[in-house]
């Protein structure tokens, strides 16, 4: 089984975030990057997927020449490859730029199956795995917390606001995965040295067959009108407690009509 | 004025608050138009959606609607994009509503904005990013603005319309109907109100310090009417269903007001919680981070503090 894992590098949550003042995008150099949580999950998913069934992992990732950090993070977990979407031009791409993008690296490179993490935890917008399933016609399972392949079908659990939906399809398809559904691997000392010698292939803008025209900030379907930081909350009444501490609460929470 | 379209999130035939709240905002920008999607639509769900504004009621009822992972509600709203030129769609930024958003983005080349707590002229969104450090005011510059709004962004008012329904039917490509949901697994959640779609939430962290513990937390809740939350330290332990948790890797609330017992408030919980409108803490660390969010805050046990709380909840009542 052709399993490609696309994996995303993204600030590190614990430092302070920021947008960039010339062009409003996430400014990507002023802070550590990251491999996205959600996709150490997928990236685990897929490694053990071929265990079960053979075949072979390629990591995809789309971002500047930092993010070779991430790729590399993925191959020392033990994927085979790598594929690094990477241009100029895909700089300030928003999430339809961006799916259509990677939709055509994943053409280019050819999958059973493609599995990411279901939100970045930067733009945290949830619609990439829905986009590239919309982008590349193959059945759309995502949110999935268990995944069974069986030949050719697949099935997963998918979660709910009210429990979960049980979903089959065929292969090829999308899946994308939530928290919880394993537990990612640490790298091994073995494994960080072999992912030095592993391929690492990039493709440019015209490598992957995008056009630049639909990619990039100024492309973009939707744009940043203006941002700030968010005032700081008003300091609040704190209070210790002297055994009436629930009953003090109860006046605050009287006072503003909750009760 | 034009139509906006407004994709109903119902339970059950039960149309949800989150909706009713997207009709008072389309009223504002446009005239609301409802849209059903799937079996289950009554004269209760007509009479409801009516009352808060819709002029108008598209009901594509057919099963195959719901039968098929959201493909097939993108593909509907696509067509009736299509044929009805609306100003703008809005979904709830539910993790369904966004996947039935960005479809419908691709579908019709236009620009989707997630999660926004705010929408004015112009379909200028607000949004609040980097767990809720930022506030972005944000617009679709490309095609039709599809823009996923969070639940609680604003309050449901009722303002009656003609409610006029015209049904649609839709035949549904075969890529839609390629990832084929084969049962639907209900798990027991008692009279509690959604997580995310809640007014009160309640949330537990690493100070209720056991599963058992976890009851004073749910006592709370249900005097108040609220939904149980919990933090990944929580979770983790296993002390409550990871569905639940609140937080950057859980979910995201929006409630009228947050109630934090023993939580510290790290960035990756605040992610969860920040745009709640008034948050009140519990915690024995009187350095804890969370205080710095709290509009109340109780520096104390929670095992003391909070049945306490709950008893004179009940008193009030």
């Amino acid at each position: 089984m052709n399993i490609v894992v696309c994996v995303k590098q993204v600030p590190d949550t614990a430092t302070e975030r920021k947008l960039r003042s010339d062009d409003k995008t996430l400014d990507r150099d002023a802070v550590d990057g990251v491999v996205n949580e959600l996709d150490e999950y997928a990236v685990e998913e897929a490694l053990k997927l071929k265990e079960a069934h053979g075949g072979e992992v390629t990591v995809l990732t789309m971002g500047p020449g930092k993010a070779t950090e991430t790729i590399r993070k993925a191959l020392a977990m033990g994927a085979d490859k790598a594929v690094h979407l990477i241009d100029d031009a895909l700089h300030g791409s928003d999430a339809l730029g961006t799916s259509y993008a990677m939709a055509q690296a994943l053409k280019k490179i050819g999958f059973d199956l493609v599995i990411l993490g279901s939100e970045s935890t930067d733009a945290r917008t949830g619609v990439l795995p829905a986009m590239l399933a919309e982008r590349l016609g193959t059945p759309q399972l995502t949110l999935a917390n268990k995944v069974e392949v069986d030949g050719s079908s697949i099935k997963i659990q998918r979660i709910t606001d009210y429990g979960f939906d049980r979903v089959e399809a065929s292969l090829p398809a999308v899946v994308s995965v939530v928290e919880k559904i394993n537990e990612p691997r640490y790298p091994s000392f073995k494994g960080i040295m072999a992912a030095k010698k592993k391929p690492v292939e990039t493709l440019g803008v015209a490598d992957a067959e995008i056009d630049a025209a639909q990619v990039g900030l100024d492309s973009s379907w939707s744009q940043v009108v203006d941002f700030a930081p968010a005032p700081p909350r008003a300091a609040g009444t704190i209070v210790k407690d002297e055994g009436d501490g629930g009953a003090k609460a109860a006046e605050f929470l009287a006072s503003k009509k909750f009760i | 004025m034009s139509e906006i379209l407004v994709l109903v999130e119902q339970v059950d035939g039960e149309v949800k608050k989150v909706t009713l709240e997207l009709l008072t905002l389309a009223r504002r920008l446009g005239t609301p138009a409802a849209v059903w999607a799937g079996p289950g639509y009554t004269p209760e769900a007509k009479a409801k959606l009516a009352e808060y504004g819709a002029e108008t009621i598209y009901v594509a009822g057919s099963e195959e609607i719901t039968g098929y992972v959201v493909a097939p509600k993108a593909e509907m709203l696509a067509q009736l994009v299509g044929e009805k030129s609306p100003a703008a769609v809005l979904v709830a930024a539910t993790a369904e509503g966004k996947e039935v958003a960005g479809r419908l983005a691709v579908k019709t080349d236009s620009g989707v904005i997630t999660d926004a707590v705010g929408l004015g002229d112009g379909f200028v969104a607000e949004q609040s990013i980097f767990g809720g450090g930022v506030n972005v005011q944000a617009k679709v510059s490309r095609g039709i603005p599809i823009v996923a709004v969070r639940p609680n962004s604003t309050a449901p008012e009722a303002a009656a319309g003609a409610g006029a329904e015209e049904e649609v039917s839709v035949s549904l490509s075969d890529a839609a109907k390629s990832a084929r949901v084969v049962e639907r697994v209900k798990q027991e959640k008692g009279a509690r109100p959604e997580l995310t779609e809640a007014a009160i939430v309640v949330s537990g962290g690493r100070g209720v310090g056991s599963a058992e513990n976890f009851s004073v937390i749910e006592g709370l809740a249900d005097a108040l009417g609220a939904a149980v939350g919990a933090s990944r330290a929580a979770t983790d332990a296993g002390w409550y269903p990871h569905q639940f948790q609140v937080g950057q890797t859980g979910k995201t609330v929006s409630p009228q007001l947050y109630i934090a017992a023993g939580i510290s408030g790290a960035i990756q919980h605040r992610a969860g919680m920040q745009t709640a409108k008034t948050i009140v803490a519990i915690n024995k660390d009187p350095e804890a981070p969370i205080f710095e969010l709290a509009d109340y805050g109780v520096v104390g046990d929670l095992h003391q503090v909070v049945p306490q709380l709950t008893e004179e909840v009940d008193k009030r009542k």
